[in-house]
């Protein structure tokens, strides 16, 4: 056994409360998110309903994120069916393209390109914007006069991105797909009906369906790190730039986490 | 000074606060405080910033929770209430916050209507839009009604909270340092207004604030919040007219700035 000397004890017990204290405020945190979660379920089914805010947040949420991901995703359909082509070339196989890029779009591109953009535009806009009323007392102006800020707020932003980034994905699996059909037309010269066909032969029920629940979780996970972000922001206007950074940067880890998760389940699913 | 003498009735008590005690972790901010309001009356409490005056009205309209003490409000135990009970006293109590709190993503239209279409779900459109009228000419802003709050200005931007809160006619109204950051000229007209809306809307209400002429302008009464208690109270000169250091540096150092 091995004694420590008087002057090494008091770093180590120092470091040891560094990391401790670390741990502890990644608990308390994890805690408070769950507790945030629990109360957003808590509350989401009790009336009043907030229809015409959670209308509003779609709006804000999803067509106003539209030019942004047509943009995205078409350039994304253009650049990857390029970049395939060589490696299939070299095989003689080029007449599978439709068929490789559509799995990739479909399965994987689409779900994660809409979920990182998500990330980058939605969830800054809510962590700023939550934040901001935190910081200049708007939540608490909203609850004296009577309205319940997380169900008027959170639950309504909440529930817009868990309907808009699975439709949002929807959209930029089609604009992908058109903007690949474009390159293989230009280049292959294959038609829009033949590269369809082989586009749907190649996809499976299993697969958009799967995609699309996926995009839930993801509109779900960058709603909820937003509003948790925003609505508990630290005072002061550094506290709202904060809220708004670490929005996306949470946001975009646990969407890549959730990523291999669902890889995992899903591959579990598809050989059942 | 004020043009009409406010009709205070001293039986009856709208909030009634004994021994509240409110720390935040080792920070004990309010140690044992006891405040009544009488009806009609306008309270000014003063204090250094930091001294918890905004954690005492914040208490007051059920924002945050005493550790100990009673807060009794209209009646009620505000710590005691919850969900329909709280938001129904809330209707009751105004509150202008410090910041103006203005809805940045509404107009001021919306801004005002706020809390009447929350709350107030038979009042037509006609009424609400009447509603809305009467409260900013009260604060004398028709002309704003179809702006943002980012194109006015901080005094204009006062003036729409403290109309946003008039218009569920409160019985009390609570202002967080309703002249904090404004000019001297400004300053009068806020305090002007503050006068205006207890003598024309009825209300009691309590003023937080570190302005010792604003204090002086709209106070019946004046209590002086120091170290979590209330340590002086009466007229404002009463409050002032003391051998202790403290206040004696609160009331220099006002009035040098
Ligand atoms: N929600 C809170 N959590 C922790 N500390 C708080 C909270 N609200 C206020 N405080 C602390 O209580 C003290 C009094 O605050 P406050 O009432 O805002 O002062 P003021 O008299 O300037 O209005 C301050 O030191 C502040 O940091
Ligand atoms: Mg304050």
């Amino acid at each position: 056994m091995k004694f420590l000397n008087d002057d090494e004890r008091p770093v180590r017990r120092r470091r040891a409360q560094v990391i401790s204290r670390r741990f502890d405020r990644i608990f308390t945190e994890l805690h408070n998110i769950a507790s945030f979660i629990g109360r957003f379920f808590k509350e989401v089914f009790l009336p009043p309903y907030e229809f015409k805010e959670i209308i509003r947040q779609c709006f804000e949420i999803g067509v106003k994120s539209l030019p942004l991901i047509s943009l995205t995703g078409f350039i994304i359909g253009i650049v990857f069916m390029n970049q395939s082509r060589p490696s299939l070339a070299e095989f003689g196989a080029t007449s599978w393209l439709p068929s490789l890029v559509s799995l990739a779009i479909v399965r994987a591109l689409a779900p994660l390109v809409t979920a990182l953009i998500g990330a980058g535009r939605i969830g800054s806009m809510i962590g700023a914007e939550l934040g901001s009323m935190k910081v200049t007392e708007q939540i608490e102006a909203m609850e004296v006069s009577a309205t319940n800020p997380f169900k008027f707020l959170v639950v309504s932003r909440v529930l817009a991105t868990t309907f808009m980034i699975p439709a949002l994905m929807m959209y930029t699996m089609l604009v992908a797909l058109l903007g690949a059909f474009l390159n293989v037309n230009a280049n292959e010269g294959t038609s829009f009906t033949t590269y369809f066909t082989q586009v749907f032969d190649a996809i499976t029920f299993l697969d958009i369906f799967s995609s699309v629940i996926k995009s839930a979780l993801f509109g779900f996970t960058i709603g909820v790190v937003g509003c948790y972000k925003g609505y508990h922001s630290s005072k002061g206007t550094e506290g709202v730039g904060k809220a708004a950074n670490s929005s996306v940067v949470t946001a975009m880890f646990l969407v890549f986490i959730e990523e291999l998760l669902s890889l995992q389940v899903i591959t579990a699913l598809r050989y059942l | 000074m004020k043009e009409t003498q406010p009709v205070i009735d001293r039986s009856n008590c709208v909030i009634n606060i004994r021994g509240l005690e409110k720390s935040f972790g080792d920070l004990d901010v309010l140690r044992g405080v006891d405040l009544d309001l009488y009806k009609g009356e306008n309270l000014v409490v003063l204090g250094k910033s930091g001294t918890g005056k905004s954690v005492l009205i914040k208490i007051i309209s059920g924002l945050l929770k005493p550790d100990t003490g009673t807060v009794n409000v209209l009646g009620q135990e505000v710590p005691k209430l919850k969900g329909r009970e709280l938001d129904q006293l809330r209707l009751k109590i105004g509150f202008s916050f410090q910041n103006s709190a203005l809805y940045d993503s509404m107009t001021i239209r919306k801004n005002l209507e706020f809390p009447l279409v929350r709350n107030r779900r038979d009042m037509t459109r006609g009424e609400v839009d009447r509603m809305v009228e009467v409260v900013l000419d009260a604060v004398g802003l028709s002309q704003t009604i179809n702006q943002m709050p980012s194109e006015l200005s901080g005094g204009q931007r006062k003036r729409i909270g403290i109309a946003r809160t008039l218009i569920l006619q409160p019985e009390i109204m609570l202002y967080d340092e309703p002249t904090a950051g404004l000019d001297p000229i400004t300053c009068i007209d806020i305090n002007n207004l503050i006068n205006e809306v207890q003598s024309r809307f009825h209300t009691s209400s309590i003023i937080i604030t570190h302005d010792l002429t604003c204090a002086k302008d709209v106070g019946d009464r004046v209590v002086m919040l120091l170290d979590g208690q209330f340590q002086r109270q009466g007229t404002f000169d009463e409050v002032f007219d003391t051998p202790d250091e403290r206040v004696k540096l609160f009331h220099d150092y006002n009035f040098i700035n």
